[in-house]
């Protein structure tokens, strides 16, 4: 047992006074920064240059309503051709001319609506103009028929239905995005645990044997308390990797947010009842947090956890295996490939059947077999799994690990003494039976 | 005497290939014990199964008269062939570390460390990289590892290699002092002048088999053909090569000398009595060159392995 606590150690220590390690660490969460500051930089740049946009408005009441913004901005021709029109918009160097013809109807009105300019114009500047238009030819129309918008506000209905469980226990409010993409953020994290850490121990593991120093060490310590001290030893040094970029993500963006404001998307156009544009923010944000309060925090966290130990000891030691069995890096891809395979079948069975049905047979299925359950049980657990399931799931996942363990650690001792040898996996197999 | 390790009938299968085949051998406490063998004869699974790194198939293996088991981890020290050390750890630190898995704590670690690097004068390493020291220094660094914990039994593999003479000789000394403070020592090699100088028993392991063990006196003696050398410078040298060889049976010298006219090596049979051979060639010549030939370890090696 000391032996285990002192190898562990080690092998913490040494992972994180690791030059790349730490320049990892670091680096990650900072150049990531760097590009979502850059692109939102860059985008604001672009937004900067306001566009200018004439306009001949023959009706007399359009143009009083269209509102100009921080990227447009609407500027009256007063009675003008076509023809004249175009020339002072050229002339002003416009982004573009937008000329309304007079009609009786806002029908006949929307459909005469040009929208004259030198180059293509943009497609969200086109929705733009179309949505404030859109509106204020509706509100016209409210107006002609003699009903009041205020009215209307106020008696429009909306439904969010409220939905139960049949055992009654969660009032799951479906919000299917939230979930899904809960989900596959989890469903990722177990996948980029499992092989970053995982090509870790062994490369730890091959590290000790191409320098010989197992021999030396192997004298003192079993070979298992020795494979089982470097796996937990790295799995230390991996939590505290993510520990820090934790730190460093949430200080990254409480400036993020400080220095941008709220980057929520400000199509206010959209909202043909013109609702307040704050109002439509927050009522989103509060959809987001209450439908993400509604998943099974609990079971998702406890289930994380235990899925992610699971799998992790299960793909760990077979890379410790690996990483005993060859002698080089090149030998050992042989090995990786089948490994990389099973796990991005799992990840692949998760993203196009979960979705689709959480509690579908495949998704089902994949959720037993011990190589792919930690992931794609991970994305569907935010949709509700029956905790029977999930017993059932976890039962075959750690008795897998211990005969995985167990197996590795009989292909660990042998292998980390084996020098000069290509190793097959018939070799492998004939190293089992003895 | 008593034996600090019994191996009794040990044999060792991989697969189909036997490592090991019913082996015994005892080591007498306080002795140093020569393991020979050619390349791939078993020595290495031996010392393997001694370490506890692998299990025999069938037989016992005794230390200090009980069964071998894990506590006894830490009475043994071990120098393997194959040998290294990390990379990108310091060499303080890995020391320290591969003490501790020996069972020491940190700060008997620290002060024993601290007195061997002060006796081979290499305090100012404990900072330095592995890369940085060249193959002569990771050895004593490992020399140092394998005795740092004070153990009851070292087996040292080919431990002078990658050392120059000068430093071949400190460690030997080491040796010879970690003996005489009460070690028991297995010393695997093939260097058989080192095996002469050193040890006082061996057993010689070929093909999985022991071919032969016990003290290397008596191993001699069985193996000494009554050969000896004479060199005389005679009057008549040709008189007397005549005489000798209507007597013995005579075969070319094997030794060099100078200052005599006649060399040769004389066979005496069972009843024949060197003494009479001495009293023959003193008579006219001067005897310059009189001894009887023993086998060295490296003749004794190789006749046992051919002969196999």
């Amino acid at each position: 047992m000391e032996h285990f606590s002192l190898i562990a150690t080690r092998e913490y220590l040494n992972k994180i006074g690791n030059k790349s390690f730490i320049l990892m660490t670091l680096l990650l969460p900072i150049i990531l920064a760097g590009i979502t500051f850059l692109l939102s930089f860059l985008s604001s740049i672009n937004n900067d240059t306001s566009k200018n946009i004439s306009v001949v408005d023959n009706t007399g009441y359009i143009f009083q309503k269209l509102q100009s913004s921080d990227d447009i901005t609407y500027d009256l021709i007063i009675d003008s051709s076509l023809d004249n029109a175009k020339e002072i918009s050229r002339n002003k160097s416009d982004y573009g001319l937008l000329f309304i013809n007079n009609f009786d109807s806002p029908e006949e009105i929307a459909e005469s609506i040009m929208f004259i300019s030198e180059t293509s114009p943009s497609f969200t500047v086109l929705n733009k103009i179309e949505s404030q238009l859109e509106s204020i030819l509706t509100n016209e129309n409210f107006k002609i028929l003699g009903i009041d918008i205020n009215q209307i506000n106020s008696s429009k209905i909306i439904i969010n239905l409220f939905q139960e469980s049949f055992d009654g226990a969660e009032t799951t409010r479906v919000d299917g995005v939230v979930k899904l993409g809960f989900g596959f953020a989890l469903g990722m994290l177990l996948y980029f645990f499992i092989f970053a850490y995982g090509s870790m121990i062994m490369m730890s593991v091959m590290e000790e044997k191409t320098s010989r120093i197992v021999e030396i060490i192997i004298s003192s310590v079993k070979p298992f308390n020795l494979m089982t001290g470097k796996i937990i030893g790295v799995s230390l040094a991996g939590l505290t990797q993510v520990l820090i970029w934790c730190v460093m993500f949430s200080i990254f963006s409480y400036f993020f947010t400080t220095y941008f404001g709220i980057s929520a998307s400000s199509s206010s156009g959209e909202m043909i009842l013109s609702t307040d544009d704050a109002d439509a923010i927050s009522s989103f944000a509060l959809d987001m947090i209450s439908a993400f309060m509604n998943l099974p925090l609990t079971n998702i966290f406890f289930a994380f956890i235990i899925y992610f130990i699971g799998g992790y000891f299960l793909y760990a030691s077979i890379f410790a295996a690996i990483g005993a069995a060859v002698d080089n890096q090149a030998d050992a891809q042989q090995f990786m490939l089948p490994i990389t395979l099973i796990v991005i079948i799992g990840l692949y069975v998760g993203i196009l059947t979960v979705p689709e049905d959480p509690n579908g047979i495949v998704a089902q299925i994949f959720s037993y077999i011990p190589f792919t359950s930690p992931i794609v049980m991970m994305m569907r657990i935010p949709n509700g799994v029956p905790l029977y399931e999930q017993i059932i799931s976890l039962t075959i996942l750690f008795s897998s690990v211990l005969f995985i363990v167990w197996i590795s650690a009989k292909i660990y001792r042998i292998g980390i003494l084996m020098y000069g040898k290509k190793i097959t996996y018939g070799e492998i197999i004939k190293w089992l039976r003895s | 005497m008593s034996n600090i390790l019994s191996i009794d009938s040990v044999s060792k299968h991989y697969g189909n290939f036997t490592a090991l085949n019913n082996v015994s051998l005892n080591i007498r406490e306080g002795s140093i014990f020569g393991l020979l063998g050619p390349n791939g004869a078993g020595k290495t699974t031996l010392i393997r199964i001694i370490n506890q790194i692998t299990m025999p198939d069938s037989g016992k293996v005794l230390f200090d008269n009980t069964p071998l088991n894990i506590e006894h981890i830490r009475y043994i020290g071990y120098l393997p062939e194959e040998r290294g050390l990390y990379q990108k750890m310091s060499i303080g630190d890995q020391a320290l570390y591969l003490a501790q898995l020996k069972g020491l704590d940190n700060t008997t670690a620290k002060s024993e460390l601290n007195k061997w690097f002060e006796k081979f004068e290499i305090s100012d390493w404990w900072d330095k990289k592995v890369t940085e020291l060249s193959k002569g220094m990771a050895q004593k660094i490992q020399f140092i590892v394998t005795v740092l914990h004070k153990p009851k039994l070292l087996i040292f593999d080919e431990p002078f290699s990658g050392f120059d003479p000068i430093n071949a000789n400190l460690i030997k000394d080491e040796i010879i002092k970690l003996r005489d403070n009460g070690a028991t020592i297995i010393f695997s090699t093939h260097r058989m002048e080192s095996v002469e100088e050193l040890c006082e028993d061996i057993a010689l392991i070929n093909k999985s088999n022991k071919i032969l063990d016990g003290k290397l006196d008596d191993i001699k003696r069985r193996f000494k053909s009554n050969t000896f050398e004479v060199g005389v410078d005679s009057d008549n040298p040709d008189v007397l090569n005549k005489e000798l060889e209507s007597r013995y049976e005579l075969t070319r010298p094997s030794f060099r000398t100078i200052g005599d006219n006649l060399k040769v090596n004389v066979k005496l049979k069972n009843n024949q009595n060197p003494n009479d051979l001495l009293k023959l060639i003193s008579q006219n010549s001067k005897v310059i060159h009189f001894k009887e030939v023993i086998p060295s370890a490296n003749e004794i090696f190789i006749n046992s392995v051919e002969n196999d």
